[in-house]
């Protein structure tokens, strides 16, 4: 298929496009640079959610759970040990002595939620519709509650604070091209179209001999990995972790991203995610200055709203338009879609 | 730990189950007619604590009235939110309706954080309603006594109500089957708006009971009660009234006692007791304790 490209190819095009980004970055101010990891932070996160909920068609609100869960181990891994003995009593020997590099703590922290992911998935993943959801969104609450009692291991509602600010702008476009690609090429595997069908029609793939427990947990657990990982570079940009640095409003937020996007679509859920995150963070100020606190968040939810009623398929459907079709507008037929 | 002791938790428990009940009749009402899990129930009952609030201390409305205004303004944002937000997306995926609701749920947390700040706010009830009355074995504010009396109340009218009326019995054949109810003469638009009204009305109402029992209101104060709401109506099985009151009372009780009666290290995580509860209710009894079986779950 021709959708999928060369892994080479996405190389080359990624490693440009770090340079770029670091060209452009390096004479900004602290506070824009963050304000692109967070973007970047976002992409990942609305581009993972999008492998549960918009291929395999999962209602899922579970990532700020992952997120927590994600967040916390990456930040113990890299915590110093004299720090960490002191501030984490509890904490088993084992861990206290360890302190990781930043990349591959990530990695543990990414495969922390996902293991976490499956076993909660095996059964919860039993669930349909709304009811999944609201199983997921009470995963985001039992995480929390966890987080805030078991203060030997995670210094309770106080959080972990003065992380080290690791995250850089290059983390967070590794990993963000990384989501990307994963996402891409799962969607255009047999893999991704088993995930397509299963969200068409349940019995149909069953039928077809799709095994659709484990098609479900698995899209998960992927889901779940990425979130950790965010979760990770989340706190070391922000430098802070505490039980309630992910809520139920996070999840609204992603899920807004998926569905605006247009649940499946990689594309919608990157544009989405990029415009949402900027224009949340531009109009701060503005929302500051007129002391009318809450009216971005009261704006996105109207255009929520308005694009369920209007166009309840999102910008794109499943479709991937090829956006960049103008630079080499015949070479390539445009590629094959998946529109339901 | 005396018999004293634990008298008056069970007595927090049964005002507790009693708003999550009247809670969770709204969310089982809207959900058996429409299909749609309505997120931004809990914000109904914030909207109607903070209705309570104005009525008694801008307005020095007396007690009742402010009741009945309350009710009447749950009501109003009920059927407002179900025309503006929910009836043009009818037919639609359920997803979609749940994510709607999510937006007006954000929505309306968002304007009361806007128009009356984030700060939580003293909830003062007039002094008679803080009195002690003495039922023999404990005393109980006149409050707790009111909150669950006014409770079976309001949940015996509605039962009958349903059960025994004209429109009651439409509402009825409009959740067995809309199609066939349309084609019997049934104005389905009407029912559905009936529905969002007594749900949203009863949710209010359980706002005033929240804000007069525990003394603070927020404008974040209607998620966790109305998600909890939502385990209670599971429990009780989604589309049953007289299942939504026995999740209600019997989620209202244990959440209490666990806290209570357990080592107090264990307290903090009733929440995830709550929502524990929820998700070994789905996978055992998927169609909660007097569900009827709905062929698939979604």
């Amino acid at each position: 298929m021709s959708a999928v490209l060369p892994l080479v190819r996405v190389a080359v095009i990624a490693v440009l496009g770090w340079l770029l980004l670091l060209a452009a970055t390096s004479g900004l101010d602290p506070y824009t640079v963050s304000i692109i990891g967070f973007v970047g932070t976002n992409i990942i996160l609305a581009v993972s959610l999008n492998i549960t909920n918009g291929f395999v068609g999962l209602f899922s609100l579970g990532h700020p759970a992952f997120m927590t869960l994600g967040g916390y181990l990456t930040a113990i891994l890299v915590m110093a040990p004299a720090r960490k003995a002191v501030m984490l009593k509890s904490l088993p020997d084992v861990l206290v002595a360890q302190q990781w590099p930043f990349f591959p703590a990530l990695l543990v922290g990414g495969l922390f939620a996902a293991a976490a992911a499956t076993l909660v998935g095996f059964p919860v993943l039993r669930l349909r519709g709304h009811y999944l959801a609201v199983a997921t969104l009470g995963l985001i609450f039992i995480v929390q509650s966890f987080a805030v009692n078991m203060s030997g291991l995670t210094r309770g509602a106080l959080g972990l604070s003065g992380l080290p600010a690791l995250t850089s702008v290059s983390w967070v476009y590794l990993f963000a091209v990384v989501t990307v690609y994963v996402s891409w090429r799962l969607k255009h595997s047999s893999l991704g179209r088993t995930m397509l069908a299963i969200r068409e029609n349940e019995l149909a793939a069953a039928c077809l001999g799709i095994r659709v427990a484990r098609t479900r947990v698995m899209s998960f657990a992927l889901g779940a990995f990425f979130a950790g990982v965010a979760g990770g570079l989340w706190v070391h940009l922000v430098t802070l972790i505490s039980p309630h640095s992910f809520t139920f409003l996070l999840a609204f937020q992603l899920v807004v991203m998926v569905v605006l996007g247009g649940t499946g679509s990689i594309t919608g859920a990157v544009l989405v995610a990029v415009v949402l995150t900027v224009a949340t963070e531009a109009l701060r100020p503005a929302e500051e200055a007129a002391g009318l606190f809450g009216a971005s968040q009261m704006t996105i939810a109207v255009v929520v709203v308005l694009v369920l009623i209007f166009r309840p398929a999102g910008l794109f459907g499943s479709a991937e338009p090829n956006l960049f079709a103008w630079l080499h507008r015949g070479a390539r037929a445009s590629l094959p879609t998946s529109n339901p | 730990m005396t018999s004293a002791y634990i008298l008056s938790q069970i007595a927090n428990g049964v005002i507790l189950g009693s708003m999550y009940a009247l809670v969770a009749i709204g969310f089982t009402m809207i959900y058996s007619i429409v299909r749609l899990i309505n997120f931004a129930h809990g914000d109904i009952f914030t909207i109607g604590a903070f209705t309570t609030l104005a009525c008694i201390a801008l307005a020095k409305l007396p007690f009742p009235v402010a009741i009945v205004v309350v009710v009447a303004a749950g009501a109003l944002t009920g059927m407002v939110i179900e025309r503006i937000a929910f009836r043009p997306m009818r037919g639609a995926p359920q997803v979609t309706g749940f994510i709607a609701s999510l937006a007006v749920a954000i929505f309306l947390e968002n304007l009361a954080v806007m128009t009356i700040s984030a700060q939580p706010r003293t909830f003062l009830v007039p002094d008679y309603l803080n009195g002690l009355v003495d039922l023999g074995l404990m005393s109980v504010r006149m409050i707790d006594l009111m909150i669950v009396l006014l409770a079976i109340v309001l949940t015996i009218a509605l039962v009958l109500f349903v059960r025994f009326t004209k429109v009651g019995v439409a509402m009825r054949a409009t959740a067995e089957n809309y199609d066939v109810a349309r084609l019997m003469g049934i104005n389905i638009n009407r029912m559905i708006m009936l529905a969002f009204a007594i749900g949203s009305g009863l949710a209010a109402v359980s706002g005033l009971m929240w804000g007069s029992k525990y003394g603070q209101i927020s404008p974040f104060m209607g998620l966790l009660p109305g998600l909890k709401a939502f385990v209670a109506a599971v429990i009780g099985g989604v589309g049953s009234i007289p299942g939504a009151v026995l999740g209600g009372y019997l989620l209202g009780l244990s959440e209490v006692l666990f806290v209570a009666l357990l080592p107090p290290e264990y307290s903090g995580y009733r929440n995830a007791f709550v929502f524990g509860a929820l998700i070994i209710v789905l996978l055992v009894m998927p169609n909660g304790l007097l569900g009827r079986n709905t062929e698939a779950r979604a």
